[in-house]
């Protein structure tokens, strides 16, 4: 299913909430919508599910347009954040209610019902009420019926943001092998980068009511666009650092110069952007070093996550691995020129780092 | 400021039998004064309740809690001398910013200069400096959440702070910023916190010990280091470590481990069956047949941005690793060897425990 929209924007008395932008999500594939909250993620998924209409601009499904259809009258399954159950019915009824609407013969339901519950992990709660189950049972059970719809339009909205970091996790693997499996077009709202590089897919990057990037997510990722995507899509935040053009490269503000050759168009100020992933603390040949002193060392198992105090400003490198640090101490990290970002005084992207990895 | 130990269990039932009817079973710990220390677990494990039984917004049923050495069980929040803060913000929205944070203060009839200098100190520390004489009804949510936490570490003189999953509603980018400031103000301040989340990585990046619960049983208090790198049950392998640890079940005999028939390596534990547990960050991906590897099979190659996660299946049974972005990464249906046997594998008797 292929939908399209074309020059919507979304204004509500004087304020825009979404500003004119351009959407076609990849037939049958997943979209991930990322942004902070407020960056416009519902409002266009309102009117992508056309329960509001936008003040400019079409939506079309498979070239036929449908602005301004009212929602019933489409095939669209949604799931919000909080869990939408009806309360009176047991889970089973709850999932078999959409199937029951189709008029399917009711052995064929029955079939239906028991094989999403046992891809969902709910098929022991078949005949309990949804207030008897937990938090993360009862949005499964919202999640089976959505899925139970097998609509080709399926709008998910933070679906996983008030459940258990755990359980979020589990579900968030099971949802990305259910929509592997099956063909419907899927687009998905998070706030957290993380989520969108682990649902894989595409990612359309929002902030404040605009679209600002959309394509495979690990590409979005590996080459933001501008500072905004950059910022957007990653976590921990990106260090962005004061720089000049100079002879030969690029010269950080407080800090050394980073040979580099920089484009026709590149402006005399720039900002380079440093993963906290790309800093290291041993050198490699060809490094430049930026000396400083820990601020503080955050230990989250995996990783350490160490803020120092550079000359160049306020930095977070992502070690992997647990490593201790006095506060204070002396510290040197260590950057390849060819992993930065390069940056032009109007934040676009004029230069990203070359991918070594063979993943796709 | 106080040493806070309990030494109790707690059942919402009259007359509890069996380990299912205590949201809290026994336990015994100490939270020594001006440490910082988060209660981590899935929703459900009484950690919530643990907070409630030291704050005294709950009598425990059983057993006492002492600050300083003093029975404090029944005791109220007021005479406990305790600051909360919550998930959501608690804020006059009529008051400013600098009003908001001086309330518990002047409540308390401290001296208005004291109030003042105060003040100053939490504003400046939490950023909100320039903000002080705006109203707290025009901020945003993520503003006024900072003020719900000025307020719960403006007073000096509390037994200890407590803060129930403060940065739920907070976006990912500010909650760097609000974790950083957590940590350096614990450290000026040298306050007690104590911190409840589900989140590991706010736990532990907040704490100098998390106390891992699950059904109401605490399974490990440790360091953020040793809850990674040894947990101490497998329930704290599983929590901890986004995906969490592998398990494998494996079989000990005159010191040789293996597992579904295929030797791994030499194993200092007695004869029997154990489960080994290996963290993705340490499993190997080997080529296949390399001696001491299981035989497994690439089910997906997942380009996580800063590393590469690597799914793959072994007999029936998944297992995951984590890949740096500058290693060669195999492809999916790829035969290669998996090694779960090295220094960082730890063992796992029938009771789910790390044996010695």
């Amino acid at each position: 299913m292929q939908l399209t929209l074309s020059g919507i924007s979304k204004r509500v008395g004087a304020e825009a909430w979404l500003y004119e932008m351009s959407l076609a999500p990849q037939p049958g594939a997943v979209t991930v919508l990322l942004g902070a909250t407020q960056a416009g993620k519902t409002s266009l998924m309102r009117i992508m599910a056309g329960l509001d209409v936008p003040s400019s601009g079409r939506v079309s499904v498979d070239g036929v347009e449908v602005t301004g259809m009212p929602v019933r009258e489409r095939n669209v399954a949604m799931v919000y954040q909080q869990f939408i159950n009806y309360p009176s019915m047991t889970v089973y009824d709850n999932i078999a209610s959409p199937l029951k609407l189709g008029g399917r013969p009711a052995a064929e339901v029955d079939r239906q019902v028991r094989a999403l519950a046992a891809k969902l992990h709910i098929d022991i709660f078949l005949q309990r009420l949804p207030a008897e189950l937990s938090g993360g049972q009862q949005q499964r059970v919202a999640l089976a019926r959505a899925l139970a719809k097998n609509a080709p339009l399926m709008l998910l909205d933070e679906p996983l943001v008030n459940l258990d970091y755990k359980l979020r996790e589990e579900l968030r693997e099971e949802l990305t092998q259910l929509f592997a499996a099956g063909d419907s077009t899927v687009v998905y709202a998070t706030t957290e980068p993380a989520e969108a590089l682990l649902l894989g897919g595409y990612t359309a990057v929002m902030d404040a009511g605009e679209l600002l990037q959309y394509g495979p997510t690990a590409e979005v990722f590996h080459t933001p666009m501008s500072i905004r995507v950059a910022r957007a899509f990653s976590d921990p935040p990106m260090n962005l650092l004061a720089a000049d053009a100079a002879n030969g490269g690029v010269q950080l503000r407080g800090g050394p110069l980073l040979p580099a050759q920089l484009p026709a168009q590149a402006t005399l100020a720039l900002t380079i952007g440093v993963r906290a992933s790309a800093l290291r603390v041993q050198p490699r040949p060809g490094d430049v070093a930026l000396p400083g002193t820990v601020e503080l060392a955050e230990i989250s198992g995996s990783d350490t996550f160490v803020h120092v105090h550079c000359g160049v400003g306020e930095v977070v490198a992502q070690l992997t691995g647990v490593h201790n640090f006095e506060l204070g101490a002396a510290i040197t990290l260590h950057v390849s020129p060819a992993q930065v970002y390069v940056f032009d005084a109007q934040g676009d992207l004029l230069s990203a780092p070359r991918r070594s990895g063979s993943a796709a | 400021m106080s040493r806070i130990e309990l030494d109790l269990a707690h059942s919402y039932r009259a007359s509890p039998k069996e380990d299912a009817d205590y949201a809290l079973l026994p336990l015994k710990m100490t939270f020594e004064n001006g440490g910082a220390y988060a209660l981590l677990g899935p929703s459900g494990c009484g950690k919530t309740t643990m907070l409630n039984i030291m704050s005294g917004l709950l009598v425990p049923s059983h057993g006492t809690v002492r600050f300083d050495g003093q029975d404090m069980t029944r005791a109220t929040p007021q005479q406990r001398n305790i600051a909360q803060v919550f998930q959501f913000p608690v804020i006059y929205d009529t008051m400013t910013v600098a009003q908001n944070l001086a309330f518990p203060l002047k409540n308390r009839q401290v001296p208005a200069a004291q109030i003042k200098a105060r003040v100053g100190q939490i504003a400046e520390m939490l950023e909100m400096s320039h903000q002080l004489d705006m109203r707290a009804a025009g901020l945003s949510a993520d503003q006024k959440q900072k003020i719900s936490l000025g307020r719960g570490l403006v007073r000096p003189d509390v037994s200890a702070v407590l803060f129930d999953e403060p940065l739920t509603v907070i976006d990912p980018h500010l909650k760097w910023q609000l974790r950083r400031k957590l940590k350096q103000i614990h450290r000026e301040l040298k306050l007690t916190l104590i911190y409840v989340t589900h989140d590991q990585v706010e736990a532990l990046t907040f704490a100098e010990q998390v106390v891992v619960m699950t059904r109401g049983k605490v399974v490990q208090m440790g360091t953020p280091e040793a809850l990674f790198e040894r947990p101490a049950h497998r329930f704290v392998g599983h929590f901890i470590g986004s995906p969490g640890m592998n398990f494998v079940p494996a079989t000990v005999a005159a010191g040789q481990v293996s597992a579904g028939g295929y030797a791994l390596g030499a194993l200092g534990a007695a004869d029997g069956g154990l489960t080994l547990g290996i963290r993705p960050e340490y499993l190997a991906i080997v080529p296949p047949g390399e001696a001491g590897s299981l035989p497994a099979r690439v089910q997906q190659v997942q380009d996580i941005g800063t590393y590469v996660l690597v799914s793959l299946d072994t007999a029936g049974q998944s297992l995951k690793a984590r890949l740096s972005p500058d290693a060669a990464a195999p492809r999916v249906g790829d035969t290669v060897g998996a090694q779960v046997l090295n220094t960082h594998t730890c063992c796992y008797n029938p009771n789910e425990e790390l044996m010695a």
